[in-house]
This record gives structure tokens, sequence and C-alpha cells, in this order.
């Protein structure tokens, strides 16, 4: 106890000398983000903390964990700035960030079912997202599309070949929109429901921004986003709408400091300027639009602005368990690509053919034909590895790149690949004999 | 094989060319292999050398390749690769044969204008080009929409692997319409002359005369536009093909398999492929002699053109120029278009996004500037002395520069910019920033990755200079290296402008390598701020309105590098 005192005395001391003494020089974040969003957060940090450069350099997700990985030796970095938790639990286990208290009040402990800050102290959330269903009303309009409400809503017939995902290893906040569904349905259930819309998908885009681009453009009609890609869609004059369905999540986007960053104290003043009543009124920029963590700025916010702490519906969201998510991270990531991305025009094909039969058992209903349709769905929703394998050590420790013996990668994907091709060459052969049936 | 070339190469024995190699020549090489292994083989090493290792221990295997062999995915994007380069080469062929020939062959007004629009389609800004090929061709374009409004129908111009080929044989065609046209001007005119008084004449006297003469360069620029499209994943991604090779080696590298050797397999096998194209292409213009003796004769005559002709010519060079540049006006128009969104054209027009760009624009062009053409300085030297060093000496061991030079074509930009972290980070200079943190770095990344069009252009060249001419000179008592530099190297300059012209404007332009290496916002190239914008709806304005000044920016270098080669042309060479 008397350890623990003394502890937070030296940190409570310390933290007033780096107060008394005002940060200056240049700060250098990685950070996802766009332009859009890092000039005018750039242009508020400087004119609040003067004598303080912020350099910006912009790479995705990926590349900066890679980057960070790559460069630990000597490195010039002060801070990680991005949307995706996974990326920070991955810094964290890597030992890339350090810890920090940030001192700005008024922030609650948890958005939603989400912690906003990092347990642990590595890193902090300082705005929060939701997913969703984002389209193009024009498109819509021309297609003659209802609106959609649910997850479940995309996978019926009428959305056929007209909704657009980024692959969840390419997007953290896909990976979790994919996680949220599978936690809030269960594992089963929730690769049936993703499987489902799946079917009717356009297209798989390698990075996230690729989704509501093509939403934007109208080139496809439904994209499944995260929300302030639509907010801002519409903040530059985009004609595009955007729903919560009810099973979602609210998370944090974060900012942590780096380990053996050059310019701490900048780096904590960043952090603090982001927390702090003007930091976070910088988010309601038309080119940001994402929800501040501080639920009094939303006084000062925009007509019609969603506000997660008042709104019911986003607060009965599941709660989302963040351990679990971590620990099948890449089973989760890889099932997806093997089993939808990197076989889509099969599971297309099996789809279309399951909505034929349907189409037709609606105008003349046949029951054995009812029973194979039946059938063909469950070999789509079938998965090649159930809840328990997908979070055990054998399966996870494929994908960690090689200090232990057991599977490769490589072996897995392929019977992954195999087991998915053959179910859905099935399907399409039981629904295409339904659709004789009934017809 | 018909012609009279064939009796020149009998005149001018490959044989002759062989020669012991000076010191300076073994210098020269040595020199060149240091840099190769420097600055492309250790860094790509230091990631590849994975792909031969053994899970758990580390120990050498080769069960990495089985594995590939193994799996369905692979093999099906292996032949989808491989398809659509080989049906891209014959589309891009379709593209440039009628305009390199037309704009050689004939006296046609606006010769340098149609050789620069029809070398823009290279220059095509990351994203912004993208996005602007979709509202054009994309499933609801412009096109689709107007063709399903006025006939009720819709053309996938750009699903699936025909979309890549589509796309691919627009954007990389420049490759055989430079090429073919350097070596077509390269042909000594007393050859056509000769034909002519022998009777031959119109379509015959290019197919048995003066195409089978420029061959060196067709095959230069086929070659590397098979090599790119096999290697290219930024095409097949934006149209969201990825059973094709390289995606998968982008995708695996770039996240779920980063750990995983199967990414760093695939790009060996990329390598593997590309590196024997490239040598397929070298053997099929090897035991040919391409060369012509007389020089500075102002190459082959135009021909005036009848009415009728001209006619057909102007239609089918603007019904090209329309297609390969329809991505370039729609890039145009989005750079001032305030919301373009499931129509035919924008809903209203602005010159906003210019406005908004406008400060930060300078020092990404002035960056791009200085990159790229220090890059395609670099690429020049060292591709006029690999080619002579292969051609010209009997070095052992000259092919394996060509080979390492040519394998950079096929080493993932993100392999590269990871390896060069690897390699250079840890290197601190005196005040304890990393090496990898300078901008010379970023120079060398880009000199590497550019070096193969260079140095194809420059082999090209070299090729269709005879050997006799560099005899006569050294006969006169002039030392080797007096002959490069007052025959050799003048002779190639048409060569080496358009091997400098390709590798500086792709340069300008390249962005996988560089967004790996770019260390701060001072450093950036055009192609950075580009990504930069790209990622957010207020972006797509301002990101089309950068591109538009990036296009803008090489076209007028390209414009004015042709100036040079044409005013070398007129000026009566001092050699001879």
């Amino acid at each position: 106890m008397h350890r623990l005192l003394m502890l937070s005395l030296c940190a409570a001391l310390v933290s007033t000398v780096a107060l008394a003494q005002a940060p200056t020089g240049k700060v250098t974040v990685i950070t996802s983000f766009a332009k859009d969003v890092t000039d005018p957060v750039k242009k508020a940090f400087e004119a609040a903390a003067p004598g303080v450069t912020l350099e910006v350099q912009n790479r995705n997700t990926n590349a900066g964990v890679k980057y960070l990985e790559e460069t630990k030796a000597n490195n010039q970095v002060d801070l990680f700035w991005a949307s995706a938790p996974d990326a920070f639990e991955v810094l964290k286990g890597k030992g890339l960030l350090q810890k920090y208290a940030p001192k700005a009040s008024g922030i609650p402990e948890k958005i939603g079912q989400f912690p906003i800050n990092d347990p642990a102290g590595f890193y902090f959330g300082f705005a929060a997202s939701g997913y969703g269903i984002m389209w193009n009303e024009r498109y819509a309009k021309a297609n003659k599309l209802p609106d959609p409400k649910e997850w479940q809503d995309l996978a019926k017939p009428v959305y056929y070949d007209h909704v657009s995902i980024a692959a969840p290893s390419r997007s953290g906040t896909t990976h979790l929109t994919i996680e949220a569904v599978l936690q809030g349905e269960g594992w089963a259930k929730g690769w049936g429901t993703v499987k489902a819309m799946a079917g009717n998908f356009r297209n798989i885009t390698e990075r996230s921004f690729g989704v509501p681009e093509a939403v934007n453009s109208g080139q496809v009609g439904y994209g499944i986003v995260i929300d302030f890609f639509a907010f801002s869609a519409q903040a530059s004059g985009f004609p595009v709408k955007f729903i919560y369905p009810t099973v979602t999540t609210i998370v944090p986007a974060n900012v942590g400091i780096v380990a053996n960053a050059p310019n701490k104290a900048a780096a904590e003043a960043f952090v603090e300027f982001l927390l702090s009543p003007a930091g976070q009124q910088v988010l309601f920029e038309p080119g940001i639009r994402r929800l501040p963590v501080n639920p009094d700025i939303y006084a000062k916010a925009p007509a019609d602005y969603p506000n997660p702490f008042k709104d019911p519906r986003l607060n009965s969201m599941i709660k989302f368990d963040v351990a679990k998510s971590e620990a099948r991270n890449d089973v989760v990531d890889v099932l997806f690509d093997q089993l939808i991305s990197f076989q889509l025009e099969p599971l297309k094909a099996a789809t279309k053919a399951i909505h034929e039969a349907d189409a037709a058992l609606a105008k003349k209903d046949n029951a054995q034909a009812r029973a194979l349709v039946a059938q063909a769905r469950e070999l789509i929703a079938a998965m090649p590895v159930d809840e328990a394998t997908a979070s055990a050590k054998e399966t996870t420790a494929a994908f960690t790149g090689g200090k232990q013996k057991g599977a490769r990668q490589a072996e897995l994907e392929q019977q992954w690949a195999a087991f998915a091709k053959q179910h859905y060459a099935q399907a399409q052969a039981k629904a295409e004999e339904a659709l004789k049936l009934a017809k | 094989m018909g012609g009279p070339h064939v009796s020149l190469a009998l005149a001018a024995p490959r044989a002759r060319a062989r020669r012991t190699a000076t010191p300076g020549q073994i210098t020269l090489a040595l020199g060149i292999a240091a840099f190769l292994a420097l600055f492309l083989v250790w860094p790509a090493a230091t990631v590849i050398y994975v792909a031969f290792t053994e899970r758990g221990g580390g120990a050498f295997t080769l069960v990495n390749f089985v594995d590939f062999f193994r799996t369905d995915l692979f093999l099906r994007s292996f032949w989808n690769s491989f398809y659509v380069s080989a049906m891209a080469v014959a589309g891009a062929s379709i593209l440039a044969l009628p305009l390199a020939y037309i704009t050689s062959r004939f006296a046609f007004r606006g010769t340098v204008l149609i050789q620069t629009l029809g070398f823009l389609p290279l220059i095509m800004p990351p994203f912004v080009g993208a996005v602007a090929m979709q509202l054009f061709f994309g499933r609801n374009g412009s096109a689709n929409l107007l063709l399903d409004d006025w006939f009720g129908f819709k053309i996938a111009f750009m699903e699936g692997l025909n979309g890549v080929i589509f796309v691919q044989s627009i954007h990389y065609f420049p490759f055989i319409l430079i090429n073919l046209s350097a070596a077509l001007r390269n042909i000594d005119g007393a050859m056509e002359e000769a034909a002519q008084n022998l009777g031959s004449s119109g379509f015959r006297l290019f197919r048995r005369i003066v195409f089978p003469l420029a061959m060196p360069g067709y095959i230069a620029g086929a070659s590397l536009v098979f090599v790119k499209v096999f290697d290219d994943l930024a095409t097949p991604l934006l149209l969201n093909v990825k059973d094709m090779l390289a995606p998968q080696a982008y995708l695996r590298v770039t996240s779920i398999g980063i750990a995983d050797p199967m990414g760093y397999v695939i790009s060996v096998v990329l390598i593997v492929a590309s590196v024997a194209a490239m040598a397929l292409s070298a053997l099929a213009t090897r035991g040919i002699d391409y060369s012509t003796v007389q020089r500075g004769g102002g190459g082959l005559a135009r021909r005036r053109l009848r009415p009728y002709e001209s006619a057909l010519a102007y239609l089918t060079v603007a019904l090209i120029l329309l297609l390969v540049l329809a991505p370039h006006v729609g890039l145009l128009l989005l750079s001032f278009s305030t919301v373009w969104s499931f129509s035919p054209l924008p809903d209203g027009y602005t010159t906003a996004h210019y406005a908004r760009i406008f400060g930060d624009s300078s020092l990404y062009i002035k960056n791009t500037l200085i990159y790229a053409s220090m890059a395609g300085l670099i690429d020049v030297v060292l591709g006029t002395a690999i080619a002579y060093l292969v051609l010209r000496t009997r070095l052992i061991g000259r092919d394996a520069l060509d080979w390492a030079a040519s394998a950079a074509l096929a080493v993932p930009g993100i392999v590269l910019g990871i390896g060069y972290l690897r390699a250079f980070y840890g290197v601190k200079l005196w005040d304890g920033t990393p090496l990898a943190a300078l901008w010379i770095v970023i120079v060398l990344a880009l000199a590497i990755r550019r070096l193969p069009y260079a140095l194809r252009a420059c082999y090209a060249a070299l090729q269709q200079i005879s050997v006799s001419l560099e005899e006569a000179a050294e006969n006169l008592g002039a030392t080797k290296l007096r002959t490069v530099r007052r025959i050799v190297t003048p002779l190639m300059m048409g060569g080496i402008l358009a091997g400098f012209v390709t590798s500086f404007a792709t340069a300008a332009v390249e962005l996988s390598a560089t967004l790996m290496l770019v260390q701060s916002n001072s450093d950036a190239p055009l192609a950075y701020g580009l990504y930069v914008l790209m990622q957010s709806a207020a972006g797509r304005g301002p990101g089309a309105a950068l591109g538009v000044i990036a296009v803008v920016l090489v076209a007028v270098c390209t414009i004015l590098s042709h100036a040079v080669i044409e005013r070398g042309r007129a000026m009566p060479p001092a050699g001879h």
C-alpha cells in the first residue's frame, strides 16, 4: 500500500513537472485517418499547444503496426492513432505502447457495453463509432429497392448482387462488425447470417474506404460500414443514408503513446487535447463526424447528430467481449476469406439458386422442394470448425508465424476452402432440384 | 524471316562483338552488381527468405512450395494471372500498333501530340484513377447508365478477368507504343528504299521489312506489358478480382499472412515467372541482328496520305484516343464536380477542390519532380550500362545483371518497402536518425522499381546499332570510353529518352513502396498526398484535382523530352 502511494505521488509529481514545462518540438503520429480527419485536429491542437508541431504519417492500420514493429530498435514515432481496438491490442501485446493515465475529466468508463479506455492503461478511446448499413438513395430508387433495417434484411433476394463489404482481414472495423454479429447471435447462427448476406454480395473490397467509395459513386447500392463513413459522405452532399441494426456494437477509436517515444511530453499533450472539450468538439467537423466520448459535448452537436449516450437503441447493444475477439481474431479473418471472399462465385451461384427456388415455391408450394431448400441453406451455413476449435491453441497457432511446430496456415486454408467449395456445390444442386420440383 | 536485314546480319556477325573485357568494363560490372545487391537483392532477401524456412525450426525447406501447388486457390490464381497477362499483351498491341504505324510512317499532323496523349494512360494516379474509371465504365458508370437508358442493356466492361484485361490493355499499351515508336524511328530509311526498289510497298512492306526491323522495340514493350500485368496488383484489386497471383501475395503479406511463408512463396513464384518471361523475350531476339549501319538519315520516309486515307487515319486515332483517355476525362470532370453519384455527369461544378489543395501541392510537386527525375536518371545510366555490358562484352555473368535488374519488376512494392526498413533502419547516421528515414532512400526504391523499364528501352536501342560503327571509331584511334561517349550514347539517345520518360512517369505515380518509406509529410510525393486524401468522402474532389496536377505535370515533362528527341533528330549529327 505504502509503495503504491509513493508511486502515485511520484506519478503526480512527474505530471505536474510535465505540465509546468510546456511541451515543445515535433510530435510524430502514425494514423490510418484521412486528411479530412487529421487536418482539423492538427490545426486545433497546434493552436492549443503553441510550440508543438504535429507530424502526421498516414499509413493503413496494418502497415502502421508493421512499421512500428520493424522500426522499434530506433523508434522515431510518438503516437499511434487509429480506429480498430484490436490493432492496439496487438501493439500492446508486442510491448510497443507505453502506459499513461489521462487527466481529462467528464469521460465515462463505458460507452454502450464497451470500456472506453484500455483497462490496462495503454490506449484511450477518443471517439466512438457504430457499424451499420449505408446505401445510395438514387441507386435504391432506380432499382426499386426497400430500405433495410437489420443484417438479415440484406440476405433477402431483392438485395442479390447489390451489397458490398470490406474483407475483415483487411479492415479492422469490418472485422469488428463480423465479430459483433458472431457474438450477438452465437457462432453457428452468426456465421449463418453472415454467409446468407454474403450470398448477396456484389464484391468484397480490400480496404475499408472501398465500400463507402463504391456506394457514394453509385457503383454498389448497399455497404456494410462504420457510421462516420456515411455521416461524412452526407456532410459532403452525397445522396446516402445510414442505419444501425439492432445487433451491432459501439466501439471506441483510440490513441496510444508508443514505447520509447522521442517526445513523450508532447505525446501526452496530444492525448490530453483529444480528450479535452476542445478536442472532442473538433469531431463534429463535416469531414470527421465521429461520436465524442464526452457526453456533455453533445449539447453543441449539429442537428440530428446521433448520441450514443441517449439513444436507447445504441445502449441496448450487445456486450462485446474483447478477449474472445482477440483470441480468435486471425481464425475469423481466414475463415471469412476462405469460405466467402475466395469462394464468392460458388457461394453466389448457390444463393441465386435458392432465391429462385424460393420464388417458385411462393407461387406453388411443394413440401419436398421446401425440405431441399432448407437442406441447401444448412449446407451453406455449415462451418468447418466449431467455436471451441476456432479459439483452440492448435488452430490459432497456425497463424502466428511458426515458433512452434504444428499445422501450417496453408494446409488449414486449403481444407477450409475445399470444405466450402464442396458444400456450396451441393447446396446449389439441392436448390436446383427444388426448383424443378416446384415448377 | 525474309528481308534484307538477314543479309545485313551476315555482314555483321555477332562474333565480332566478342572481345575480351577491359578492366574498365569489369569495374563497371562490379559496381552495378554491388548496387543491385545492396539495394535490391539484400533488402528483398531479408523478407523473402521466409519462403524457404520450415515452420517451428526455421530450417531450410521446400515444403512451402509444395503447399503452393497443393492449394487450389494459388493454382487458379497462377493460371488467371497467366491468361490475363497474355490477353493484355494482345489487347495492348491492338491499341498500340495503329498509333505507332500511323505516326511513324505518314506525314501526320500532331504526331507529338498523339505520342504524348497515347502515353498518358501510363500515368494513372493511384485510387483516383480507379474511381474515375468506375464512374465512366463501371456497372453504373456513365457509359452503362446511358446504354441502359437508350437501349436497355449494360456492358460489363469492368467485371472479372475480362475487366482486368480491358483496364490493363488501356493502362499499359503505352509500353508497346513508346518502345515500338522509338524502334521505328531508328530504322534505316535505306532498307525501306531498297525494298521499294525491289517492288515491295504498302502493308507488305510494313509486314516484311519495317516491322521485323522494329521487332526489338515491340518485344521490349510486349514483354514489359506481360510482366507488368503479371505482377500488377492495383488493377485487379480495384476491380475486386482477388484470385490472381500478385493480389494474393499482397493480401497475404499485408494482412492475414504477414507471418506466414505463403505470401513470400508467391513473391518468389512471381519473380521466377517474370525473369523467365524476360529471358524468353531476350531469347526471341537473340539469334537475329537488328542493327543497321546507316544513321542520321532521318529514319523512314513519311508518306503523304490521300484524303480518304487521311480520314481513316484520323478516325482510327480519334477512336483509340477516346477510349484510352476516357479515364483522364473522367478524372478531369471529377476534379471539377461537386457531387457525382449514379448519374452520367456530375450534379454541379466547382473549382473549390483546386483551391483546397493549392497550399499542399507545391511541396508534393517539388518532391515528386526531384524523386522521379533522380530515379529516372539513375535508371537510364544503369540501363545503358547493363545493356552495353550484356550486348557488347563477354563478361561472365553479364546476363545475371540483366535478370537481377528485371526481377525488380516482380518484387512486390510492399516487400521492397519492408525490406528497406529492415535493411536500412538499423543503420544510424551521425545524429542518430536512421538511414531509412532519408528521402534519398525513397529515390533508390523508386529507381530499383522502375529500372526494368529503362533497361528494356536501352537494350532495344543498343540492339539496333551496328557494332561496325563502334569498330570504325576504334580503328580511327578512339578509346572505348570515347567511343561510348561520342558514338554509342548519341545513337541510343532516342531509346534512352524513351526509357527515362517511362521510368520518370511511372515513378511519379508509384505508391506501394513509397507508402512504407515516407517518414514525414515534408518528404511526401504526390502519390502519397493522393492516398491521404482518398480515404474520405470529402477528399474525393481534392484527390482528383491532385491527380489532374500529377498527370499534367508528367505530360508536360513528356512533351519536353519528345521535343528534345525531335530536335536531336532535326540537327545533323556531329559525328557523321
